[in-house]
């Protein structure tokens, strides 16, 4: 378990250097950083001067452990676009998508789980059926596609909820929540519903695959031939199988939820990070992409990592002696 | 009065050409206390059968004719929630593979306790005390510590011996084991065999012990029930049917056996294979492969006939009887 | 094609799957339509809708022709810049599918080659090109494609961004998606190198190239196209999210995302049919190259996931 731990954590290591390369080879490559910092008619000793300041002189690995040394205390310059420090914009936007892809996150388990078991439960009735053949619509349709319909249907036609923005958010310390008010909540419910509803549908198709499986096992079998109830037998024998594997697959989503939030805020006018990337990719601010791309892998690897040490304490098999033991 | 008594059951599973009978026209009868063997091919109906009688057969398949009683009332066409206070509770089943059979992420206790809880009135505390007295029963050794374990910790024998375990647990009248020995180490099933005759003797549960082993049969059951493509071709007590077989099939099935002492030059082998369910001949289902059969038997199917001690389905003894 | 080649096809497994999936022939038949419709888009459009000349911004925003207020001449209704919709879609279908097939021969290409050449040679190149391929794994699609976009358009100066910009958009989907490929292909080259008959050929001192073109490359096309048909349906959807995201095709030459970019931003104004129904050509276009994918890696190999 132990030797797991370090050796996820060692691989870890490894992704973030290597996005912190491709972040550094952005800095790097893309534009003379020095033009940015010396006036248009500066001779060539001024320049000179500068780019001595900027370490630009020294063999690229130093200047890339230099890179590291600085991004890991999450300082990543300024922006090109408006000149205001990278992790200041970063942190007033990172609360709002924070609280955006938890309550998608939410959402897809809350509802999909209940719908997989449903429709792995009676495969054959009228509303598995036509759940199937929604969630095959709902993983074709373009996520753009569902926030528009969901803001001409509530917004401009109902006129029920409101169509961009968080509503009234309240500060707490740095960190800004709509969780709060009314409007904040209303705020939340297309643009966290329209995240979410790919994610569910995947994961009502995984529960419902997983479980039809995990109900054909001998162990459900015997206990049916044991005369165990079948809320026991659905529920605690066969839910719990289903959902170890339901986990790993979630938490690699988990980043699928983050990435496909940049679509969400530009389609809700949501100020969060992704619509802060997006202008970023739009005007090649290069000091944001780096950092956001850090910033969203290192989220990613922590909840990889995470979802891995989880999967161990679930799973009894793999808690005591690391390997699962053959079936 | 008898415990189990199966009178003429058949099940069927719809098929692309119609309905097939997986077993046809089965009767026999388990009295309380007793092991009856079934013996047959793979394919030959044992299971099937074992899987009627505690009322899990997998849909579409479903009874469609005959009956099943258990201590004179019938359990064939009771509601699901009915029967299933029965599974466990007055029938319990033991399964083949010992590895597969346990839910990997429940304890062997959980398992247990809630199996006890389910059908008997006790706290969850007592339930405890019961599961670990099992263990014991079924030769875990140090059950209190084992009890709160997971089924990975333990080896392919002691996994057995907790499948037999919670199949008992609630202190059914009857208990199903299918090929309970087949997926284990040779030297392991002696053991398994002993324990289950063991705990028959004390508990007084009757046994229908589901094998392909002729010899398993001999050592451990009372009486014995032979299989053929869907049908039982005899019946009867070991001794009767062991020493002095009578339907032709068991007969080649004896012969099959190898055995200690001189050796015949070539073991005997019956020409041939047995039909599939959707296959079965018109008239005597093992006519095709039977060294002494007559014209009746490609016509006319023969019935199980004969006495308590014996009974078998064949036009040959009808006609020595005539 | 002789006549019995022809009917050994119609007697294939492949061939009778097909005539009894319903679900594959109504896919295949929109897909042609779709095909056709882009390939003669300039013949089927009533105008050019790239072409300013051939606009009169006083039929702006006018709705369907079937819904009051419409013009006949303009069948879907027409945009702020009075650009008709039916026209515009037929084009913007057409550059999405460009973008799409040219970023799927991209991928396809790239991941071969990496694929045999990481199988083949072994060792710390394959190594290097797996470890690529596994961080790549590990982050969504529509990241990579958006950074690769962004590199792009941080090294192009900002004046010949509209220009570049398909290309910039064949080369982002291109990037992100050859990582299946080639681990398909490397899978199957390793198994086949170790065969005795490459082993011979290459005693025989045939070159690694011939023997992968000759040998290994036929066993792998069939996942190959599986792979290709579902990654074509990524690849359109990935262009219509980035161009829809502004950071794709320009409003100068719009694709479908862009067309709903469009659509979207007038949405507050009543004019639904600018963003309706180029997301239904779109949802549709996806919908079908969907369902054959799925239907063709089922007909083609069941074991393949």
């Amino acid at each position: 378990m132990l030797g797991f731990l370090i050796r996820r954590i060692i691989q870890s290591i490894f992704v973030m250097l290597t996005v912190a390369l491709i972040a550094f080879m952005m800095f790097r490559f893309m534009g003379d950083p020095v033009n940015s910092l010396v006036a248009e008619n500066a001779t060539t000793e001024e320049r000179d001067a500068v780019r001595e300041r900027l370490g630009l002189d020294q063999p690229i690995w130093v200047q890339y452990g230099r890179f590291v040394a600085r991004a890991s205390t999450g300082d990543f310059g300024l922006s090109w676009r408006n000149a205001r420090p990278v992790s200041t914009l970063l942190s007033e936007r990172f609360p709002a998508t924070a609280e955006l892809v938890l309550v998608a996150a939410g959402l897809s388990l809350l509802i999909g789980i209940p719908l997989g078991i449903l429709t792995a439960l009676r495969p054959s009735s009228l509303s598995a059926q036509s759940l199937q053949l929604l969630s095959l619509i709902g993983i074709s349709l373009p996520t753009f596609v569902t926030g528009i319909l969901l803001i001409l249907i509530f917004s401009v036609w109902l006129g029920w909820l409101p169509s961009f923005g968080r509503g009234t958010v309240i500060d707490i310390g740095w960190w800004s929540t709509g969780f709060l008010t009314v409007s904040g909540l209303k705020a939340l419910i297309l643009p966290s519903f329209m995240l979410c509803l790919f994610q569910l549908t995947l994961i009502m198709r995984l529960v419902r695959a997983e479980m039809m499986e995990v109900l054909r096992t001998d162990y459900i079998k015997f206990a049916k031939a044991r005369g165990l109830t079948n809320r026991s037998i659905n529920f605690r024998h066969a839910l719990k199988n289903t959902l170890i594997p339901v986990i790993t697959i979630f938490g690699l989503q988990l980043g699928g939820l983050i990435a496909f939030a940049i679509v969400t805020e530009t389609v809700f006018q949501w100020p969060g990070m992704g619509a802060l990337f997006i202008q970023a990719v739009s005007f090649g601010d290069v000091p944001v992409m780096a950092a956001y791309l850090v910033l969203v892998s290192l989220i990613f690897v922590i909840i990889n990592t995470t979802v891995d040490l989880l999967y161990a304490v679930l799973d009894p098999r793999l808690r005591v002696d690391g390997t699962k033991s053959a079936h | 009065m008898t415990l189990l008594t199966v009178e003429n059951l058949t099940v069927a599973f719809p098929g692309r050409r119609g309905t097939v009978n997986a077993i046809e026209d089965v009767t026999l009868s388990v009295s309380p206390g007793e092991i009856l063997g079934m013996v047959g091919e793979s394919g030959a109906g044992k299971s099937m059968t074992g899987a009627a009688i505690i009322g899990l057969i997998e849909p579409p398949g479903g009874i469609t004719q005959g009956e099943i009683r258990l201590e004179g009332d019938r359990i064939d066409n009771l509601r699901p929630e009915a029967m299933r206070r029965i599974r466990g509770r007055k029938i319990g089943a033991i399964f083949q593979d010992p590895l597969t059979s346990l839910n990997p992420v429940l304890t062997v206790g959980e398992q247990l306790i809630e199996t006890i809880q389910t059908h008997l009135k006790l706290s969850k505390a007592d339930a405890r005390e019961r599961a670990i007295d099992w263990l014991r029963r079924v030769g875990i050794p140090a059950p209190e510590a084992r009890i709160d374990t997971y089924p990975h910790q333990y080896s392919g024998g002691m996994r057995q011996r907790v499948v037999i375990a919670l199949a008992l647990c609630a202190e059914p009248r009857l208990v199903i084991a299918d090929e309970p020995t087949t997926a284990l180490d040779v030297s392991v099933q002696a053991q398994i065999i002993a324990l289950l005759r063991r705990l028959a003797r004390e508990t007084g549960v009757a046994v229908i012990l589901v094998t392909h082993d002729m010899g398993v049969i001999a050592e451990t059951a009372d009486r014995v029930a032979v299989m053929y493509a869907g049908r039982i071709v005899e019946v009867g007590s070991v001794a009767e049917v062991l020493t002095a077989p009578k339907h032709p099939y068991t007969s080649g099935l004896m012969a099959s056996i190898p055995r200690i002492g001189p050796r015949p030059d070539v073991l005997a082998q019956i020409e041939g294979a047995m039909p599939r369910p959707n296959a079965r001949p018109e008239g005597c289902a093992f006519a095709p492969r039977c060294p002494h059969k007559m014209d009746i038997c490609l016509q006319q199917r023969p019935k199980l006939e004969g006495s308590e001690e014996k009974s078998v389905a064949c036009h040959l003894i009808e006609e020595v009887s005539v | 094609m002789t006549t019995s080649t022809l009917s050994r096809l119609y007697d294939s497994d492949i061939a009778w799957n097909f005539r009894h999936s319903w679900m594959a022939r109504i896919s295949t038949v929109t897909l042609l339509l779709l095909f056709a419709a882009a390939l003669f888009a300039p013949l089927l459009a009533t105008q050019n809708p790239y072409d300013i000349s051939q606009l009169f911004l006083l039929d702006s925003e006018l709705p369907p022709s079937w819904v009051e207020g419409g013009d006949p001449r303009y069948l879907l209704g027409t945009d702020q810049q009075a650009r008709d919709l039916y026209s515009s879609i037929l084009y913007g279908l057409r550059l999405s599918l460009i973008v799409g097939f040219a970023s799927v021969v991209l991928a396809a290409g790239l991941g071969i080659s990496l694929g045999l050449i990481g199988g083949f040679v072994g060792g710390m190149v394959d190594g290097a090109i797996m470890r690529v391929a596994d961080i790549l794994l590990s982050f969504p699609a529509i990241l990579v494609a958006l950074l690769v976009n962004g590199v792009a358009r941080g090294i192009l100066p900002p004046d010949q961004h509209a220009d570049a910009a398909i290309w910039v958009m064949i080369l982002a989907i291109g990037l992100t998606n050859w990582v299946q490929y080639a681990r398909t292909v490397r899978g199957s080259t390793m198994v086949e190198r170790r065969k005795e008959y490459v082993q011979a050929a290459r005693i025989n001192g045939v070159s690694g190239m011939g023997i992968m073109m000759h040998h290994i490359l036929p066993n792998v096309l069939g996942p190959v196209l599986v792979i290709a048909t579902i990654n074509l349906g990524m690849a359109v959807l990935t262009e219509a999210t980035l161009s829809f995201l502004g950071v794709g095709m320009p409003a100068t030459q719009p694709s479908l995302g862009t067309l709903i970019r469009i659509g979207n931003e007038y949405l507050f104004s009543g004019v639904w049919w600018v963003v309706i129904f180029p997301s239904v050509v779109l949802v549709i276009l996806v919908l079908a190259v969907n369902l054959l994918g799925d239907w063709l890696r089922d007909a083609l190999n069941p074991k393949l996931r």
